[in-house]
């Protein structure tokens, strides 16, 4: 059951794995805090709308699934855009259009069709939840790169009390940053560049002696 | 003048694959070979430039007068999704030389985030119907300039050396980098330059 759950974070990682839901990932990521918030709405669609194909599954007829999943993931979506435009406008506003197009993410409908209509709610629910930190992972990944390279600066939640403004600033970067990786270019170099690194470290997975041990010496003398 | 206008920002300015990251699935899924690429792209110029205006007309003559604009979501996917089928039926019957070109790919298109994107974007530019058209043809011959590129790019790439970790879509993310940056080029001054006082 577990298995479930994790599959999604690393082994099956919607973004670098099975590349799916590109276009939010290169879109959003050039803030954190963005990518944190697209991937909380994205977690919240996937979720619902895997609870409702995964109960609904023997009353939608095969026919008609498609449009019925869509229906079910596009009411999610309108939910999620009306909540942060009501409570959370500036992120809502840095998003655009990209907010309304959640429903278009093909993780969300993949995942309806591929698992939750074929499984029970609990396994559909953990499924969803790990496949959504998953994307936000996937997400965070990338656009901590783009906005550490790009701008100089890492933004997360604001802490009021601390005087902090949710902007941390690294010296040297913040002055001279590489504007590129902000830009769409440098979406689609980091991707790659990280897409790479982690074809890298598989196929040296694969090499390294099957057991436990051996992994880990490997790892150890690298 | 302004749809002149229109055409060169979709097309070059804001193309949608290279700068503004919509429909990148197809982008790197499609374009294996120039032949399939052709294809995808002019079934997304048939289908943006239909449902862009399909969906400008149910958003102003529908949603607007009822005050139902918070379902523009919603309506939009649906409308997007049954007009491909419509498409794929009308092409089917008219058409089959074509049905055979593009058959494959329409049903693809509706989860290509480039049309519903459109959709909404044409929305919020307040475009009348005949701007959201153009633009929504504009965008399609956008992809389809992006994506052939990018697959006689591809072509051309497998015959070469290509480092092991890189192969595959690393090496295609990257090409389309470089392809985005050498899109940097066409900026807003291009058009300034092209029509003053635009």
């Amino acid at each position: 059951m577990i298995r479930e759950f994790t599959k999604g974070l690393f082994k099956e990682n919607p973004i670098f794995v099975v590349l799916l839901g590109l276009c939010p990932a290169l879109g959003v990521s050039t803030k954190v805090i963005n990518a944190l918030g697209m991937g909380a709405g994205t977690l919240f669609v996937l979720v619902g709308s895997n609870i409702f194909v995964s109960l609904l599954k023997g009353f939608i007829p095969e026919k008609v699934r498609i449009p019925a999943y869509i229906v079910i993931i596009a009411s999610f979506v309108t939910i999620v855009e009306m909540v942060m435009q009501a409570y959370a406008p500036d992120l809502y506003n840095s998003l655009g259009v990209f907010v309304p197009l959640i429903v278009v993410n093909c993780i969300i409908l993949g995942r309806a069709e591929a698992f939750a209509s074929k499984n029970r709610l609990l396994p559909s629910v953990l499924d969803a939840l790990g496949m959504g930190l998953g994307f936000t992972l996937g997400l965070s990944a990338i656009s901590l790169v783009r906005e550490f390279f790009g701008n100089g600066t890492v933004t997360i939640f604001p802490i009021a009390p601390l005087g902090f403004d949710g902007i941390i600033r690294i010296p040297l970067i913040y002055q001279s940053p590489a504007r590129i990786m902000t830009l769409a270019a440098g979406a689609l170099l980091v991707i790659g560049y990280l897409k790479a690194l982690l074809n890298y470290y598989e196929a040296k997975k694969k090499d390294a002696p099957k057991n436990e041990k051996g992994v880990k010496e490997a790892a150890l003398a690298e | 003048m302004i749809y002149i206008g229109i055409f060169i920002t979709f097309v070059f300015i804001n193309n949608f694959i290279l700068t503004q990251f919509l429909g990148i699935c197809p982008f790197i899924g499609v374009s294996k070979n120039v032949e399939s690429a052709v294809g995808m792209g002019f079934a997304v110029i048939f289908v943006m430039s239909i449902a862009t205006l399909a969906t400008w007309i149910i958003y102003h003559w529908i949603l607007v007068p009822l005050d139902l604009t918070f379902l523009r979501t919603i309506s939009f996917i649906l409308v997007i999704a049954s007009l491909v089928q419509l498409v794929e039926m009308v092409i089917q019957k008219v058409s089959p030389a074509l049905y055979k070109a593009l058959g494959i790919y329409l049903p693809l298109i509706t989860t290509n985030c480039a049309v519903m994107g459109m959709a909404v974007i044409a929305v919020q530019n307040n475009y009348n119907a005949l701007e959201s058209f153009i633009a929504g043809f504009s965008a399609g011959v956008g992809f389809l300039l992006a994506i052939v590129l990018m697959s006689t790019i591809r072509e051309k790439l497998d015959t070469e050396w290509i480092p092991k970790p890189f192969q595959g879509v690393s090496i295609a993310f990257i090409t389309g980098g470089l392809m985005a940056m050498a899109f940097m080029a066409f900026d807003k001054t291009l058009l300034n330059n092209l029509f003053p006082g635009l």
